[in-house]
């Protein structure tokens, strides 16, 4: 009889643990999402801003054409694959994007009255701080994405992952190498 | 949500429970001198706390806003603010943008309140504003949307109302006891005749504490206070992956020997430093709301390794030579390394509000001023000439005269 409640005790136990940590791991998958959710916002901003900030510059640097379909093609490519790729690549594709805006912001550094439009500061105003945005969303996905492996992978909660099969998260990275150099121009 | 809070939560719960003892004390004594039974003054002392903590809970944000004389702004304001306010929301994970809030006031702070995360706002002086770069003041409203984050502006709350009636309390007790034995005709005397030596203790424990607990609550009060500083500042670096920013921040703050006229004691723990500071007051006391100045920056500068609560806990060691350690080992452990970025790389003072050029320095101080007076409702007209008239909200004339070029502007 005695036997019976202990084996019953431990059941109840273990179907508590069971219910908590799936729980709980949902709870980090919805983070994630969230997180996700959020750089979303914020690239779908900068695909936005970008036509804009290319026509002000147009305006003041006629010659700079070339730089101008550099920006336009990785924007356009980087959107294009905002629906279908997965953060890897879609990591590599904004990291284009990226290096090609600096070039941008740098062939401006070039044109004075383009500097004093006050179109064109709130213009970058808004695209330094959208870059800003989506670096400190991809830090908080990061973090959520390291935590929520952390438990589908550690012991014993990996054990409720396997039998719901939860899938690993994957992490955001934009290209390194395009983001610490600062883009070179010449002005010869 | 990070794991230290909860551990933080349990000292903090533990000081919150001595406040608490305390209150109940006064509300003992209180009932037994004046009612001759322990409960009514208990009832009493409940009444006053749950009216006043109602009151905080409800009005308390717009009170302590009200009383900084803090405009709210909107994003077409101030862009750039409103932009790193919610870079800073995101960065932490907070479900939303706080209200943004500027007091005119040249002395350099900024708090945070609000009783829940959903519900918060922050505020800057127009001082610290036009003071600081666009890393610096990331740093100074990271710091803020960690104390919402880290529920410290409710902790707080909750620390500030107890306190409050433990103060009121006390004082008005200590008050009708003196006028009591004064004229001799004191309702204990009255009903308990020539009571025995046991009674005295009782009388003489009763009046010390009432002496003493509004004092013993205050500096309670502030030692939490001290230990939710340390950990914003930690949240700050971790947030913007750049403890310099704070700490070249936490230094003009410092360097400025200005006090924010609409603070005051009950205030000051809300703040990012401690408003009432004196010059050369040595801070590291029990009577101060903030951990000194010099401390804090010197712990974020010894941040070498990594942005995360590991590397501020070495820092802090590193500084203290050694014993402490701030934020529990299994919150700091729960994220791997954590990188420091670079400073921003754009040329100074096209992207932060204020940089070292004297030209910039300028347009900042212009920038700031505009927006002070945009806020207080002055009107701007133009002048032909190409001067710019600001034009007080209570003006009744129908034009004015353009000193430059003699010229009258209709309004």
């Amino acid at each position: 009889m005695i036997a019976l409640w202990i084996i019953l005790g431990i059941v109840v136990v273990l179907i508590f643990f069971i219910i908590g940590a799936y729980n709980s791991l949902v709870g980090f998958r919805n983070q994630v999402k969230n997180a996700w959710a959020q750089i979303d916002v914020q690239l779908k901003r900068r695909y936005d801003l970008i036509p804009n900030l290319v026509e002000t510059v147009k305006g003041y640097a006629k010659h700079e054409r070339e730089t101008f379909e550099m920006v336009t093609k990785a924007r356009n490519l980087a959107q294009q694959a905002s629906s279908t790729a997965g953060a890897a690549e879609r990591g590599k594709l904004e990291g284009e994007l990226g290096m090609a805006l600096g070039r941008l912001l740098a062939v401006a550094e070039a044109y004075p009255e383009l500097k004093a439009n006050q179109n064109f500061l709130a213009l970058q105003e808004e695209l330094t701080s959208t870059e800003n945005k989506i670096s400190f969303s991809r830090q908080y996905y990061n973090d959520s994405v390291l935590k929520f492996n952390n438990k589908i992978q550690m012991f014993p909660s990996n054990v409720i992952a396997g039998m719901f099969s939860f899938k690993l998260g994957e992490f955001f990275e934009v290209i390194v190498a395009a983001e610490k150099e600062a883009p070179k121009v010449s002005f010869t | 949500m990070w794991e230290q809070i909860r551990s933080n939560q349990v000292r903090s719960v533990f000081l919150i429970a001595l406040i608490a003892g305390l209150l109940l004390a006064v509300g003992y004594f209180l009932g037994l001198y004046f009612f001759d039974s322990a409960v009514g003054g208990l009832v009493i002392a409940l009444i006053v706390w749950a009216i006043m903590s109602l009151v905080a809970y409800f009005q308390g944000d717009s009170i302590l806003l009200g009383m900084a004389k803090a405009k709210k702004i909107t994003p077409d304001d101030a862009p750039r603010l409103y932009n790193v306010v919610e870079e800073m929301k995101i960065a932490s994970g907070l479900e939303k943008v706080p209200d943004v809030y500027i007091i005119d006031d040249p002395a350099l702070n900024a708090f945070a309140t609000g009783r829940d995360p959903s519900r918060a706002s922050v505020a800057i002086t127009s001082g610290l504003l036009q003071k600081l770069t666009r890393d610096e003041l990331q740093g100074v409203i990271g710091h803020e949307i960690a104390h919402i984050k880290n529920r410290d502006v409710l902790l707080m709350a909750i620390t500030a109302v107890m306190l409050g009636t433990i103060v009121i309390l006390s004082w008005y007790a200590s008050r009708f006891l003196l006028f009591g034995a004064m004229t001799g005709s004191g309702r204990r005397s009255s009903s308990r005749s020539g009571g025995g030596g046991a009674q005295a203790i009782v009388l003489i424990v009763g009046l010390v504490l009432m002496i003493l607990a509004p004092i013993m609550a205050q500096l309670i009060y502030y030692a939490i206070s001290r230990k939710r500083e340390y950990l914003a500042d930690a949240s700050s670096a971790l947030y913007t992956r750049y403890p310099e920013g704070l700490a070249s921040a936490l230094e003009k703050i410092g360097g400025s020997k200005q006090q924010l006229k609409s603070a005051n004691q009950a205030t000051a723990p809300m703040y990012i430093i401690n408003p009432l500071h004196k010059e050369g007051m040595k801070a590291a006391d029990l009577t101060s709301t903030h951990p000194p100045i010099s401390e804090r920056v010197r712990i974020l500068r010894a941040m070498t390794g990594g942005a995360s609560f590991a590397n501020y806990n070495d820092a802090y060691r590193k500084v203290h030579s050694g014993k402490q350690v701030i934020i529990p080992k299994t919150a700091a452990a729960g994220i791997g390394a954590i990188g420091i970025r670079q400073a921003s790389l754009a040329a100074p003072g096209e992207l932060g509000l204020a940089s070292e050029k004297a030209s910039d320095k300028a347009a900042s101080t212009h920038e700031v001023s505009d927006l002070m007076l945009r806020l207080n409702k002055y009107r701007t007209v133009d002048c032909e000439c190409g001067a710019r008239w600001k034009i007080p909200p209570g003006f009744k004339d129908n034009d004015v005269l353009c000193t430059r070029c003699g010229r009258r502007i209709r309004l």
